[in-house]
């Protein structure tokens, strides 16, 4: 009697699980209540939690839309620092929800990792920074050098691939954290510190001496950064994709965190689409949100060109330039698909 | 009548209380836990699978014959980024081998020492080795590794100012480089006379031992075998035209090129795990000889056995007994917290695991992998111990 009891207890738990686990992403969110969010453990200017704990950051940023999308509410968003090695597991595990972590979209993470990735948040390529102290002018002088890298990224193997091509030897120094890999450069363990450009000018900036640091002309690859989602549940793919390109377009229509609520009376039909004030509009509700979802976006983070320059541009100390991450009308990649 | 009267009970007592039955308990019990271990074990594995089909990962073994794209920083094989993620994974569990090896030869013996010293009749040295002990047996194993690392790092200049020490070689925060060995012509049979003379050495000893028993001279055998092991190789080295050169390390823009390196990592790990363990087995060491009874030493001392003779040769064999089976433990902790070499950049199997885990996303794959190798690396120290215990053990007559 005691056995059959625990068998069937036990057969509940199995189909309980598994019934659970296979629940679509935005219902799991909405119950819920928050967005979990995985994001870096520390990068300047993309995910760090300020001094008084609040993440803050461009991929930060990025996840209050999300939430602003489906709540109304930027803040019901909470974060995962993930590492490099650990992200992808957190993400598949169903750890987090969507993976925002200045995580270079490729052909095999696509596929083979199971995951989707569409909106790209920042168009970068790799770099290298050396001291000034070396005088080096150009990463083809780098050969002997001791490369600081963090382990499992692309950068690790766009690394070995470049000076492979190139036919320069080196010694790789790989860490798992950046912090490590931080504290190996400053100690002077290896000669150049390499990851995507955004990083290297994050990671300047933490040094303790960023002027005797020289970021080197060289783009060895393309890094096209974006959030991730789990393959399988396109209605959240939905989300997670268009709430990027609402706060492109948004920029676009000079839609920004101050002006929205003037903007609801525009006589532009697109932006009454955009904002939920035109009648009989159904985008919102179509992706499973309100129709005000792209308001809320903008309400609660403002639009990309913000986002851009509070976090990373000349609002920031990184003062990166727009450069790729410019709108396509001003020379750079950021273009949203028609938001009708 | 009378028969009845008390059989009629206690037939009726064995049937109600079945459950009293500590027989019958336990083989229930014993039944149950195979059960509950079995209904979960298909429950996990049920689960990884729907999970695994439902994530649209890839699955198999197949990954471990693409190539990697990685580069390892120290391998003592040939590695370069074309090499398979299976290959990485060998590099990493040698380079974990060769840590656990030299740590746990190095941890023996400073644990020896200092387990001696603590017993040592000099207040100092007593003292000074239970500082020792109390420090390092206290600290978590990461912290003294990270010690270690930022003390290298710290302490020792950039290449461009390395240190120059005899023989062209360098110590500088890029680790210690010295001169590479190249073996010419010839050179494969100078191990066959390394053994060659190890064979001569133990012929001699018994020799020397024989004699000893039948005339009462001592030799000094230790001195002798020393001589030869190290002495007919050496001959035989000259004899052959002396086979060897060298590649000497060269200054570099950056770093030293060409040469053999040490890592600071490897150093790192190397000493923190050898000092860290040694606490450890110094307390093991001192058990066991105080666990050899006082009559012993007492018995030996009447015998006329000198002082120093009678802790090699009464004393310490018989610790052995005690020391043998805790020591076991303290080589597989040593083996197993080398995988906190990924903490500090040393590519060890844990490091070089979970870069391919990280890069081809197959945690259930890889994990698997390095459990498995991790549990025979702990299995095989184990029997070994074991062999080596039985071998020490009592012979009891």
């Amino acid at each position: 009697m005691k056995k059959t009891y625990l068998s069937a207890a036990i057969g509940a738990a199995v189909l309980g699980f598994a019934s659970a686990a296979s629940a679509a992403t935005l219902d799991d969110v909405k119950a819920k209540g928050f967005v979990q969010c995985g994001v870096n453990t520390g990068l300047a200017g993309f995910a760090q939690p300020d001094a008084s704990g609040a993440w803050k950051g461009f991929d930060v940023d990025y996840c209050k839309a999300i939430a602003a999308a489906v709540f109304g509410d930027a803040t019901k968003v909470k974060f995962t620092p993930t590492t490099a090695q650990s992200r992808f597991t957190a993400l598949q595990s169903g750890e987090v929800d969507v993976l925002a972590r200045n995580t270079t979209w490729t052909i095999s993470r696509d596929t083979a990792l199971g995951f989707n990735f569409r909106y790209v948040n920042y168009y970068d390529g790799q770099g290298f920074m050396v001291p000034k102290s070396l005088n080096v002018k150009s990463a083809l002088e780098l050969s002997g050098a001791a490369v600081c890298v963090q382990s499992g990224t692309t950068t690790e193997l766009n690394l070995a691939d470049y000076f492979k091509s190139n036919n320069l030897q080196y010694n790789p120094v790989v860490f798992e954290k950046l912090e490590e890999v931080n504290a190996a450069y400053q100690a002077g363990r290896c000669d150049v510190y390499t990851t995507d450009q955004s990083g290297l000018y994050a990671t300047r900036l933490a040094l303790s001496n960023p002027d005797e640091h020289v970021i080197l002309p060289e783009i060895i690859s393309k890094e096209p950064l974006g959030p991730a989602v789990r393959q399988g549940d396109d209605k959240w793919f939905d989300i997670v994709t268009w709430a990027g390109y609402a706060l492109v377009q948004a920029e676009e229509f000079g839609i920004t965190q101050a002006n929205v609520d003037e903007m609801k009376n525009s006589t532009n039909p697109d932006v009454r689409r955009f904002l939920g004030v035109e009648k009989d509009t159904k985008i919102g509700t179509d992706l499973g949100l309100t129709n005000e979802w792209a308001y809320n976006i903008v309400k609660g983070v403002g639009n990309y060109g913000d986002v851009f320059e509070r976090n990373i541009g000349t609002g920031s100390p990184l003062k990166i330039a727009r450069g790729l991450n410019a709108l396509w009308s001003k020379g750079g990649l950021q273009f949203a698909p028609p938001i009708r | 009548m009378t028969d009845h009267a008390i059989n009629a009970p206690a037939t009726k007592q064995a049937s109600a209380s079945l459950i009293y039955d500590p027989k019958v308990r336990s083989i229930f019990y014993q039944v149950l836990t195979v059960v509950i271990i079995l209904v979960a074990g298909l429950w996990i594995a049920h689960n990884v699978s729907s999970n695994l089909a439902r994530s649209n990962t890839a699955t198999g073994f197949g990954f471990l014959a693409g190539r990697s794209g990685f580069d390892i920083g120290q391998s003592l094989i040939s590695y370069t980024s074309d090499s398979t993620y299976g290959r990485a994974i060998v590099v990493g569990f040698l380079n974990t081998l060769m840590v656990a090896v030299t740590g746990i030869f190095t941890a023996t013996i400073v644990g020896f020492i200092i387990g001696i010293g603590r017993l040592s009749k000099n207040w100092l040295i007593a003292k000074l080795c239970t500082v020792y002990v109390e420090i390092f047996r206290n600290i978590p194993p990461l912290l003294v590794i990270f010690f270690w690392y930022s003390g290298v790092l710290a302490v020792l200049p950039q290449p461009r100012d390395a240190i120059n020490l005899p023989f062209s070689t360098f110590l500088s925060n890029r680790g210690l480089t010295f001169p590479a060995t190249i073996w010419g012509a010839g050179a494969w049979m100078l191990p066959i006379a390394i053994i060659v003379a190890i064979v001569i050495a133990v012929v001699f000893r018994k020799w020397s031992m024989t004699r000893q028993m039948a005339t009462g001279q001592q030799l000094p055998n230790g001195w002798i075998s020393a001589a030869i092991i190290i002495g007919v190789p050496l001959l035989f080295f000259f004899a052959i035209g002396a086979p060897l050169t060298f590649d000497f390390p060269v200054e570099g823009r950056f770093n030293l090129s060409g040469g053999a390196n040490i890592r600071p990592e490897f150093v790192a790990l190397y000493l923190a795990l050898s000092l860290y363990t040694a606490a450890f087995i110094a307390e093991i060491i001192r058990a066991g000889i105080r666990g050899v009874g006082k009559g012993q030493t007492e018995a030996a001392a009447a015998l006329g056995v000198q002082p120093s003779k009678i802790t090699r040769l009464v004393v310490v064999p018989q610790a052995f007994r005690i020391i043998i089976p805790p020591l076991t433990s303290q080589y597989l902790n040593l083996t197993k917290n080398s995988s906190l070499g990924v903490a500090i950049g040393f590519p060890e199997l844990f490091s070089t695991g979970s870069t391919s885990l990280n890069q081809t996303g197959q945690a259930i794959e890889m994990i698997t992998i390095m459990l498995t190798i991790y549990l025979s690396i702990s299995i095989a120290t184990s029997l070994f111990m074991n062999w080596f215990n039985a071998k020490m053990a009592l012979v009891e007559r």
